[in-house]
């Protein structure tokens, strides 16, 4: 592992690329499923549409998608914009059908509760469904996490510099090291990423570790 | 005063669920709704707030069209409770209660001294306020959703079957806080149930629905007991409504005996020499209140707690014809055990006297 002492910096750098690369795309595949997901939950006859078409771009190879971006966006192939769009998509894929589980999992009669004290349409999203949704979309949340982690470094393929380039450069020279630090710093990184979402869930959500009636 | 005119609502799909409903709900009273289920009660229910909108017909508050308010406006000053309370599982009970006030532009420190206040009117602890709701048994949760109801001091409520996911017990001690609630802040309050007894208890006139959601009958409930207007409401009120029906007669000077009685740890030759002969001997607390019958003949040491035959309910005097009547029933003696209203023994009556009296007011019994 005398490989990984000389390169920490370069691991490092390529390590919060990683992180970066992976954790935009999640925040706007977030911003995007939440509208869809309403759709879906909120008229029937958009539910199969909407959870069976996001989840369908799921399955374009990603290596494909990655080539396709430019070609769609006007970018460069080297564009990191390529690598956020399409993760972008994967999460929105991952995420309109959990949104929409998470919204409908919240109890009828709390909707009907706050209609009956006046809460506007907005306001009840926002304050009351959305909240008690976190439970649900934070369990989607994370494994779309884990699914970007490991899908960016496919981008290394194309010459985007992240934990993925450890293994194109390792396979290159013919060299195990790189790669087995690049395996191991991507599952730290995942591992992270998920700890964190799992984090951020349970601070925001404190009235479901309470005890029972006392 | 709520007043429905003419009001129906037919679902999507043809299902009539109200069929021409006219009646009034006079200001600081409770009127029933109760029916079998899917005769109309929440749908009307939920037409006086516009969570769901008539097909044809008005529906006015003191006067007022609500079809021409704002509908959010309108709710706000509605105080609104359902089954279990509907409590934001997200939000401390002080916080649910203060929902209200906080959307009417109440500033935060003015929102929480009111659910405070709130707290401690529905009979809960205030350090119950900064829990969630999953921390408290479903009574608690219940008296939260009233006191979240009355946050604003809304002059009308609409309570859908508020008590009816509790056991019989909490319910009828839910039911008792609320009238004495509804007897300190007068509100307009029309309660659905389908619980013919809750709705008899409750109510200051009761209105029954068949299904089809038209009005079978609205009537006070004595009168509803005394008299119903046929078949169906007469089914739906059940067995035993002359009894029930003597629920509403206080019982006027009922010729009380005193009772010989002796203290719980008197001892055995004491209870024998007071009881005179008779088989039944009354004993009572420290404080005076009865404890429960004993046979003297069958003790061997002094009165304790288990020598009690507690099977006798105790009537409160000038409380209703049917608590005394059944108290004289339900002792083992055939004396009622009459107590004032802080409990201590006043004395017996007997269920001959009852009648007597239930005979000698015939008509009074059934108004
Ligand atoms: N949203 C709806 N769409 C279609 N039909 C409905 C709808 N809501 C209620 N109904 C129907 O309207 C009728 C009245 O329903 P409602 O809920 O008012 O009855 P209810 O008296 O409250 O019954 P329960 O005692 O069971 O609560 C029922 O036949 C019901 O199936
Ligand atoms: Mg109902």
């Amino acid at each position: 592992m005398n490989w990984l002492l000389t390169h920490l910096d370069e691991v490092g750098g390529l390590m919060v690329t990683h992180a970066v690369l992976s954790v935009i795309p999640l925040v706007i595949g977030l911003v995007v499923a939440v509208p869809l997901g309403w759709l879906a939950w909120r008229y029937r006859l958009l539910r199969t549409p909407l959870v069976a078409g996001t989840g369908l771009l799921y399955t374009i190879p990603s290596l494909a998608l990655f080539i396709l971006m430019p070609l769609v966006l006007g970018t460069g192939i080297l564009d990191p914009l390529n690598v956020v769009v399409a993760l972008s998509v994967y999460t929105v894929a991952l995420l309109v059908r959990t949104v929409a589980d998470g919204l409908a999992s919240v109890p009828d009669e709390v909707l009907q509760a706050a209609t009956a004290m006046g809460i506007g349409p907005l306001r009840r999203f926002f304050g009351v469904q959305l909240p008690l949704a976190v439970p649900v979309i934070a369990a989607g949340l994370r494994v779309a996490a884990v699914s970007n982690v490991s899908i960016v470094s496919v981008a290394a393929l194309l010459g985007i510099a992240q934990l993925g380039s450890l293994f194109t450069d390792g396979f290159a020279r013919n060299f195990l090291d790189p790669i087995i630090v690049g395996i191991v710093a991507c599952m730290v990184l995942a591992l992270a990423l998920d700890l964190a979402i799992l984090a951020v869930s349970r601070a925001v959500t404190p009235w479901l570790r309470v005890g029972s009636p006392a | 005063m709520i007043r429905f005119t003419d009001v129906t609502k037919v679902y999507p799909g043809g299902t009539v669920a109200v069929g021409g409903l006219s009646l009034r709900a006079p200001s600081g009273k409770i009127t029933v709704l109760v029916g079998p289920s899917g005769c109309g009660k929440t749908t009307s229910l939920r037409m006086i707030n516009r969570m769901i909108e008539p097909t044809s017909g008005t529906i006015e508050i003191d006067g007022r069209d609500t079809s021409g308010l704002e509908p959010n406006e309108l709710r706000r000053g509605i105080g609104y409770v359902i089954q279990s309370g509907g409590l934001f599982p997200h939000r401390t009970i002080l916080d649910n209660i203060a929902t209200v006030p906080l959307l009417l532009g109440w500033d935060r420190r003015r929102a929480r001294a009111r659910a405070h206040e709130l707290l401690e009117r529905v009979g809960l602890a205030p350090e119950l306020g900064r829990r969630y709701p999953n921390q408290l048994s479903g009574g608690q949760q219940q008296r939260v959703g009233v006191a979240r109801a009355l946050a604003a001091d809304p002059p009308v409520m609409l309570m859908d079957e508020p008590f009816s996911a509790v056991d019989p017990v909490v319910r009828e001690q839910l039911q008792d806080e609320f009238l004495r609630l509804q007897a300190d802040i007068g509100k307009t309050i029309v309660f659905v149930t389908h619980d013919i007894d809750e709705a008899i208890k409750l109510g200051d006139q009761v209105a029954v629905l068949r299904v089809g959601g038209t009005l079978a009958q609205l009537a006070a409930p004595a009168d509803l007991l005394a008299d119903p207007a046929d078949d169906f409401v007469a089914d739906f009120l059940g067995r035993d409504r002359g009894y029930r029906g003597l629920a509403f007669t206080e019982a006027p000077a009922l010729p009380v005996t005193r009772e010989p009685t002796v203290r719980l740890g008197a001892g055995a030759d004491e209870a024998r020499r007071v009881a005179a002969g008779e088989e039944w001997l009354l004993v009572v607390d420290a404080d005076g209140a009865p404890a429960g019958w004993v046979r003297p003949s069958a003790l061997v040491a002094p009165v304790g707690p288990d020598d009690l035959h507690r099977g006798g309910t105790v009537a409160r005097v000038g409380g209703s014809l049917r608590a005394a009547l059944d108290a004289a029933l339900s002792a083992p003696s055939r004396r009622g055990v009459l107590a004032d209203d802080d409990g201590r023994l006043v004395g017996t009556v007997r269920a001959q006297d009852v009648l007597a009296e239930i005979e000698r007011e015939p008509s009074e019994a059934a108004s």
